[in-house]
């Protein structure tokens, strides 16, 4: 491409990530506020604290601080990639957690994300072909079952089945990372999302099968599975490209819920026990860091969209 | 065509991504391979951080205190050999094995105990659990940062005898000494390592197994130390302890036959589990008393016994335990729980009908004032738990029907309920529950002392304080014993409380597990135990 072709979509990326920065700072405050607004606090226990060991915790911690300035020195220590010690697990630091726990959630979400578009774009383009016959009934109803079922009742439906009664597959933990314990996790985890991208994909095509440019190919006597992969496809695909970003943060979500059921260390797992631990720094990293991770990816996927659609990049 | 490459490039990319975790993998069943399910992550396996009871069941295993427990509970001899107390019981001389070992293979001397215990007792090391040693002389004022940790009251006096001096005689020193804010910990790696020692690599620990692999929110993985002083008689090579909260999904790995024990139970399937796990059940006596506590320094409870007396009298206990408890728990009359040398203390209603003691609740609710056209109005507050939410409602609908009380249940989520239940300037009645930190009725006697920071219904009784400060200074184990049966009494009459159960511990042990004796303090030490090849 020609140099003056790239100047709008360098100019559309730099806007981009600067407009990123506001965005998430406003994350941090939120975060940082809405968890120490929470009543109870990351030192009360079971055990009370004499009053002399908590003083010296708070210290510790710098909770005594005024909050703006607690908030300022998290500010500067992020910037310099230190997201403190965890309050609860005192035996790291959260950017380590971070570091374990990520890896194990990155792999849960993009084997969910790769099966859920496999998946759901093979179903969705069969269904677009059989159009109102008894496939295509058979498949829709099959995705309207599974977007109706939240995770929360499916994962331990899973568990029981396969784990329980069949003996099939583990029925929760990491165990030694092997692909068999990731199963049910993944299944659990994309099935939603196989459902909604099957509908998406359907619509489309119908109508991208309709156009004139498919006629015409037709007319030329190609055969169907030239049509349907060489050029009803990628115009096909652009709803569903634009619903990457939103089907993203829906499996990073999901993957919270997914997690804590199948007792898999990612760092949805983290998340759910540091908000009920109070534990304001796991917390926090977390959410600094999935936000982060949601506005890049975002950012990615409309450069993406500008290469599958042409009309975008003339703008 | 192109699309489907990126597909199967990102399918392939996520199936082989980071693996390097296969190291070691727990085969279902292996031989010698003891999986655990263990609650909560632990918070740390510092021994003089560490405060629940899932980090100190795996630093059972990591370390050894001076005094140790047999498989029964009993105390025995652990890394001390012997001991002698002086004959005014203020000091106790412990001479240590010879062979005890650090599993690098260094010896284990009196001088790492003494270091441990004034780590222990450090600011610096920020123990949340330190306060259990203030028996020891100048610890408080350490632990205050008054003194420096030198003047604590433990002496290395050589390599093998150690001696630890203590404010007053206390009984149940032996007992404590089995804590882990007590345990060793090996200097050199300390001072390596830093705070942050108790990781796998940089833990050396004195128990019968060394910290092999910690990943969070998933296990704890060790192995058996070579150099412990009985490594001859430990049978298990490699125990898993699993970080599992919700014990219906314990329930499930148990059955998917992941686990070998359980830590809990859901209460739930309790029925299902006895009809068709039963043989594997284990159900036994534990140190723990369950209760609801009154708020006796705002109204309707303070200054009025006779309605505390009118509540605590109109729950039909063996109801609460049969029915809604369900797992064999032991209706409480009293706030003790069976423990050895103590006798538990009863008011004299409890051995009266549920007919008799309603017969008096509902005298005792009119003498209070109260009446079906006046009834007391009363909010009970409870954490969110569905146990406790039954154990709530029953209790209310016995008011409800005995004495015609109107009551409001509100349940908080864990950490706010704990923040409300210590302010007192909410709570009315609120639940609790309280487990022994060590075999010893003191354990539970000096939560209700005026003083003491757990004291969430605010009873301050001049009589119940002194009784225990007697009982603190006491030699003469019966006499000692008197006193705070004497004290319990005085609890009874005053009811600040209103007890409900004992506790007891519940779980599933696989038949290839042997050596599993269930005990009162419900500790099950791995070395204690051994698999039956199958």
């Amino acid at each position: 491409m020609a140099a003056p072709q790239n100047q709008p979509v360098l100019r559309f990326a730099v806007q981009r990530l600067l407009g990123a920065i506001p965005t998430l700072l406003v994350l941090i405050a939120l975060a940082f506020f809405l968890i120490r607004l929470a009543p109870g606090g990351p030192f009360d226990s079971e055990k009370q604290l004499p009053p002399e060991i908590e003083t010296k915790l708070r210290a510790a911690y710098n909770l005594d601080d005024p909050l703006p300035m607690q908030l300022g020195r998290y500010l500067l220590n992020i910037a310099q990639g230190d997201f403190g010690p965890s309050f609860q697990y005192r035996d790291f630091t959260v950017s380590e957690l971070i570091a374990t726990g990520f890896p194990v959630s990155l792999r849960l979400g993009s084997l969910a994300m790769a099966i859920a578009l496999l998946l759901g774009i093979t179903a969705g383009t069969l269904a677009a072909l059989r159009q109102n016959r008894p496939a295509d009934y058979t498949i829709m109803g099959a995705a309207m079952t599974g977007i109706s079922i939240p995770n929360f009742v499916l994962a331990p439906l899973l568990v029981l089945v396969f784990a329980v009664w069949l003996g099939w597959l583990p029925a929760g933990g990491l165990g030694d990372g092997s692909l068999r314990y990731l199963v049910l996790p993944v299944i659990a985890l994309a099935l939603p999302q196989v459902a909604y991208i099957a509908r998406l994909t359907r619509g489309s095509m119908i109508e991208v099968l309709r156009s004139p440019f498919i006629r015409t190919a037709r007319a030329q006597g190609l055969a169907t599975h030239t049509i349907i992969l060489r050029h009803a496809l990628k115009p096909a695909l652009l709803p569903v490209v634009s619903y990457l970003g939103p089907a993203l943060a829906a499996i990073i979500t999901g993957s919270v819920v997914v997690e804590q059921i199948f007792g898999v260390p990612g760092l949805g797992r983290f998340f759910v026990q540091g908000a009920l631990n109070r534990d304001y720094t796991l917390v926090m990293g977390v959410v600094v860091f999935y936000g982060s991770l949601i506005i890049a990816l975002n950012f990615i996927v409309d450069l993406v969209y500008g290469w599958l659609d042409p009309r975008l990049r003339q703008v | 065509m192109r699309l489907f490459w990126v597909w199967a490039l990102i399918l392939a990319l996520a199936a082989c991504g980071p693996a390097d975790q296969s190291a070691t993998s727990p085969a279902p069943g292996a031989d010698n391979i003891l999986r655990i399910g263990n609650g909560a992550e632990p918070q740390t396996l510092d021994p003089h951080r560490a405060e629940g009871v899932p980090e100190s069941n795996i630093l059972r295993d990591l370390f050894e205190g001076l005094v140790g427990e047999a498989p029964d509970g009993s105390l025995v001899p652990g890394a001390a050999q012997s001991w002698t107390v002086s004959d005014d019981g203020l000091i106790y001389t412990f001479i240590l094995r010879p062979d005890a070992r650090w599993s690098n293979g260094e010896a284990v001397t009196a001088g790492d105990f003494e270091f441990g215990l004034r780590r222990s007792v450090d600011p610096a090391t920020l123990s949340r659990y330190s306060s259990i040693l203030f028996p020891i002389l100048n610890a408080e004022a350490v632990i205050n940062g008054e003194l420096p940790t030198t003047e604590l009251g433990v002496r290395a006096l050589d390599d093998n005898t150690l001696r630890i001096e203590l404010n007053s005689p206390t009984a149940y020193l032996p007992g404590l000494l089995t804590h882990s804010t007590t345990y060793p910990v090996h200097r050199a790696s300390v001072a390596a390592a830093g705070e942050r020692f108790a990781r796998p690599g940089s833990l050396v620990g004195n128990g019968a197994y060394q910290l092999s692999e910690w990943t969070v929110q998933s296990h704890v993985r060790l192995d058996r130390n070579p150099y412990y002083r009985d490594a001859a008689n430990t049978q298990i090579d490699t125990v898993y302890y699993y970080a599992i909260e919700n014990p219906d999904a314990e329930l499930k790995r148990y059955r998917a036959d992941e686990l070998d024990i359980t830590g809990a139970l859901p209460y739930q399937q309790l029925d299902w589990v006895r009809e068709n796990l039963g043989e594997e059940l284990v159900i036994s006596p534990y140190l723990g008393s369950y209760y609801f506590g009154f708020n006796l320094t705002r109204p309707p409870f303070k200054d009025a016994r006779a309605l505390r007396t009118a509540l605590a009298m109109a729950i039909d206990r063996e109801i609460l335990t049969q029915r809604v408890a369900g797992a064999g728990e032991i209706a409480a009359y009293g706030w003790v729980p069976p423990v050895a040398g103590y006798t538990g203390q009863q008011p004299e209603w409890a051995n009266w009908t549920q007919a008799e003691r309603n017969a008096r609740a509902q005298a005792l609710y009119a003498e209070a004032g109260y009446s079906a056209t006046n009834p007391l109005r009363v909010e009970v507050l409870y954490n969110t738990n569905e146990n406790h939410k039954r154990m709530s409602v029953a209790i209310a609908s016995m008011w409800k029907q005995v004495l015609g009380v109107e009551t409001s249940l509100l349940n908080q989520e864990w950490k706010v309920f704990l923040e409300t239940r210590n302010q007192k300037s909410d709570t009315q009645v609120f639940r609790a529950g309280w487990i022994a930190d060590y075999n010893d009725a003191y354990s539970f006697a000096q939560l209700m002392h005026s003083k003491n920071e757990q004291n969430d219904s605010g009873y301050v009784s001049a009589e119940y304080d002194a009784l225990l400060d007697k009982a603190a200074v006491e030699q003469d184990p019966t006499v000692r014993a008197g006193y705070l049966e004497a004290a319990e009494r005085e609890l009874l009459a005053d009811l600040p409380i209103m007890p409900v159960y004992f506790y007891v511990s519940k779980h599933l042990v696989k038949p290839r597990v042997q050596g599993f004796v269930p005990n009162i303090m419900d500790h099950h030490a791995t070395r204690h135990l051994s698999l039956n090849g199958d």
